[in-house]
């Protein structure tokens, strides 16, 4: 299970998303578009500008959601459920995603190249990839962040200044916890250090001098001088990597995540234990997750958020790569993302930078299983229409744990898609 | 579906005993109404609202130095309200409301929570009504006020919308519900689903409700996955979610309460405030269009969000999490056309902190006394129960 992790991304190459890096083309494009449509206005020229510009625009969104298909196909295929679960849970613990233009659809590239390549390492280069990209830097507003008396400030004259939404959600969201031993001084100070995190769309993450405020930040009690580089920024993000608080909180989300909402005490101070003896070493962390037997009791098991939900069920019925990829966008949104949506999970849609909720009864809730009810009974057919029959797919889908009233159902059922979206609905198949 | 199914589900439901005798299905609906015919909507508006934005004090001597880009004030194109008070431009569409007295504030709220500033800790604590998140919550106060009442049915009360409703939830009977997520099934589906759910109690009370609520929602029982779902991408949710509560609200429903989002404005706020207060103001209006007549007098709307934001403007033309905020009201049942509260000031030594507007009374107090005209509940259980340690002070007499 562990050694998939680490394993080449086969996955990946097999159903694509394009990285950030590339995706950053398209933002380039859409500036030099906007540049032309600025210095043009009233001419013709800003009319083809803007229609490019659009075209842009929309060829993101299409891609977009061909993008969620591709991440449900590697679900449906993979040999390692744990590492896509794993990249979904970082993903989800650094949601971020683009406000405005074409970098509100960068959501898949960012984690694909800024979270999915780091999930078997250490959390410290997780963390430093994921807090300093620039769709987390646009998301959390740190890219105009500037220090009060940086020499941009100074010579600017205007009101600029600092933006703490990063700080903030760096100790809170990402690192410490809420409860971690922070506060409002060292969420100051943070933002101060963080003064210069930017990017440009033609160069990518760029660190800029003259936003960092003079003098040196204290973050916790530790003291970082100024470099006018990115270094005191890496070396704050080391430390918060490793400190108990961190450890701790993390290994509280992995419980909850993998395991149940009221994950064991011990589980949690085992995972907190090899998180602080490793350095937080994820291999290791997730080790210790897998060995230690309150991660196999089967009571309180979690119930599938819709992602993974939908997941899930196309690996039971094993859909072909071809029916995915050969949907239209609209198809995509009609078959999967608008019913996820009426699930209660809007694909790269977070209602905030902590993410979708773990909670079951955030997901147990009658609109939300609605959701899932008719996406049951309706989906399969789309995305399968020669469906199996229902009885050997309660093998298919619950093995050997196939409880009998499953199995009933599905044979009692009036029609194959209701049979089907049946077992599809039983909590042996909800649950995990 | 059709009445027999109903039963045989609800049957298969009360089987299961203890786990959902709680749940509020178990009762076939009776559509009984509550013991007052008042009707109260709380909106939660997450993301900390900019009170200082929305409701602007440019009387204030401080205002306009705090806020360059975000400055308000009428010569900005804001709303006068009382020579002090400026109303956002974004809330426009409310103003007849405003001179009709059916819409108030209550300025420098907030809640108890100091200092961490975080979006969800503060939304947690507003929910649960409590002081602090410690010793854990386990219910929210507009589920504790419903507790308080006897003969409070399932439909009594709705938590509207696909997010999670905290300030709703506890042991008295609620319906939870969405516009877009009627059901439509078969009934031998409907049948073996309540078999195979029965392992799984929770799961099982949460499909009863659903199919009990698409039973009373559904236009036509032949509606289409697809069409429904393109529909629902068409905007407006905030909309379908108003129209949604005034249905049931016209009906038996007395409490309903639903999230607007997208308050957190760090950044470019005029551009972000200016869509979130134009939902919120269209909110109001779809409400009292839809709220007809005698039912719109009735009717108490108040609006509530986790804390305020700074007052000053931070480097990026938007404010950071504050603490002292603003709460809207509006409704037939509203002494409205006033701004409550003590104004602190905004002089850097008035300012909480010196970053924040400084709460003067807790938000608490104002929804207690709300409540309290509404539903004739005693001032200590509101004290005692409700909002636990509160202490609700002097009538503001924010109800007709």
């Amino acid at each position: 299970m562990l050694a998939g992790i680490i394993a080449p991304d086969t996955m990946a190459d097999r159903f694509p998303i394009e990285p950030f890096s590339k995706f950053r083309d398209r933002m380039v494009a859409s500036d030099k578009l906007r540049r032309t449509l600025r210095d043009n206005r009233g001419k013709p020229q800003a009319k083809v500008a803007q229609k490019r510009r659009n075209l842009l625009k929309k060829e993101a969104r299409i891609d977009m959601t061909r993008w969620l298909g591709m991440s449900m196909l590697r679900r449906t295929y993979t040999d390692t459920a744990f590492f896509e679960r794993l990249v979904y849970f970082w993903g989800d613990h650094f949601s971020a995603t683009g406000k405005a233009g074409v970098i509100k659809r960068a959501t898949s590239p960012y984690i694909e190249d800024g979270i999915r390549p780091y999930v078997g390492g250490r959390f410290s280069d997780l963390l430093i990839s994921a807090v300093t990209h620039p769709v987390m830097l646009q998301y959390l507003d740190q890219d105009r962040s500037i220090g009060p008396q940086s020499e941009r400030a100074l010579k600017s004259g205007k009101a600029a200044g600092l933006n703490e939404n990063l700080a903030r959600e760096v100790m809170e969201l990402h690192t410490l916890g809420v409860d971690g031993p922070y506060t409002q001084q060292d969420v100051r100070e943070l933002a101060e250090l963080f003064a210069g995190l930017s990017f440009q769309p033609n160069q990518g993450r760029k660190f800029r001098k003259d936003y960092v405020e003079p003098g040196a930040e204290t973050v916790l009690g530790v003291t970082y001088d100024d470099a006018y580089s990115i270094k005191p920024v890496h070396a704050v993000l080391e430390d918060l990597a490793v400190h108990p608080a961190t450890a701790r909180h993390l290994s509280w989300k992995l419980a909850v995540h993998f395991v149940s909402d009221r994950p064991d005490p011990a589980l949690i101070d085992h995972l907190t234990a090899r998180y602080v003896e490793t350095g937080g070493d994820l291999m290791q962390v997730y080790a210790a997750l897998l060995e230690h037997p309150a991660a196999w009791t089967p009571e309180g098991a979690n119930i599938k958020p819709p992602v993974e939900f939908v997941g899930s069920a196309m690996r039971a019925l094993a859909v072909e790569p071809i029916v995915v990829t050969g949907m239209t966008e609209k198809g995509v949104r009609n078959v999967i993302l608008t019913p996820m949506a009426v699930m209660g999970q809007t694909w790269q849609k977070f209602s905030g930078p902590d993410g979708w909720p773990e909670e079951d009864s955030a997901w147990l809730t009658p609109q939300g299983l609605s959701g899932r009810v008719r996406w049951a009974m309706e989906g399969p057919q789309l995305l399968r229409p020669d469906l199996p029959d229902p009885r050997a797919f309660v093998d298919t889908a619950l093995g050997s744990f196939a409880p009998e009233d499953v199995k009933f159902a599905a044979s009692a059922a009036e029609s194959k898609s209701e049979a089907i979206g049946l077992v599809l609905m039983s909590p042996a198949f909800q649950r995990r | 579906m059709t009445e027999l199914s109903r039963r045989f589900f609800l049957t298969r439901s009360a089987v299961l005993g203890c786990s959902l005798a709680a749940s509020p299905l178990l009762t076939p609906v009776t559509f009984a109404a509550a013991p007052w015919d008042t009707r109260l909507i709380v909106i939660i508006l997450r993301g900390a609202m900019d009170g200082l934005d929305a409701v602007q004090p440019y009387g204030d001597p401080n205002y306009a130095g705090l806020r360059s880009s975000l400055a308000g004030g009428p010569q900005n194109g804001a709303l006068d309200l009382d020579g002090f008070f400026s109303l956002h431009p974004a809330l426009g569409a409310l103003a007849p409301m405003w001179k009709a007295g059916e819409l108030g504030f209550a300025h420098a709220v907030s809640t108890p929570y100091r200092d961490k500033r975080s979006h969800f800790d503060g939304q947690d604590v507003l929910e649960a009504g409590t002081d602090t998140l410690q010793g854990g919550v386990r219910d929210g106060w507009l589920n504790r006020m419903l507790q308080e009442v006897p003969g409070v049915k399932a439909d009594t009360a709705y938590a509207i919308g696909a997010g999670e409703m905290p300030i709703l939830k506890g042991k008295a009977p609620v319906a939870n519900w969405a516009p877009e997520a009627t059901l439509s099934l078969s009934p031998q589906a409907e049948r073996l689903l309540g078999i195979i759910s029965e392992s799984d109690p929770a799961m099982h009370a949460a499909l009863a409700e659903a199919a009990l609520l698409s039973a009373m929602d559904t236009p036509s029982m032949s509606s289409n996955m697809t069409r429904d779902m393109q529909n629902n991408r068409m905007g407006g949710q905030h909309l379908k979610i108003a129209e949604f509560a005034a249905k049931r609200l016209r009906e038996d429903a007395r409490v309903a309460s639903f999230s607007l989002n997208g308050w957190d404005t760090h950044r470019f706020q005029e551009r972000g405030l200016k869509a979130a207060l134009g939902e919120l103001a269209d909110t109001l209006v779809y409400l009292k269009q839809e709220l007809t007549g005698p039912v719109w007098k009735k009717t108490a709307i108040v609006a509530m969000t986790e804390f305020g934001r700074t007052a000053r403007e931070n480097g990026t033309k938007g404010t950071d999490h504050g603490t002292g905020g603003l709460m809207v009201m509006a409704g037939g049942a509203i002494r409205g056309g006033k701004v409550y509260g003590d104004w602190p000031g905004l002089d850097t030594s008035d300012l909480y902190e010196g970053r924040d507007l400084l709460p003067t009374r807790d938000v608490r107090a104002h929804a207690a006394w709300i409540m309290q005209a509404m539903t004739g509940l005693d001032q200590s259980a509101l004290e005692r129960v409700i909002f636990p340690g509160l202490d609700m002070g002097s009538n503001p007499g924010i109800v007709l």
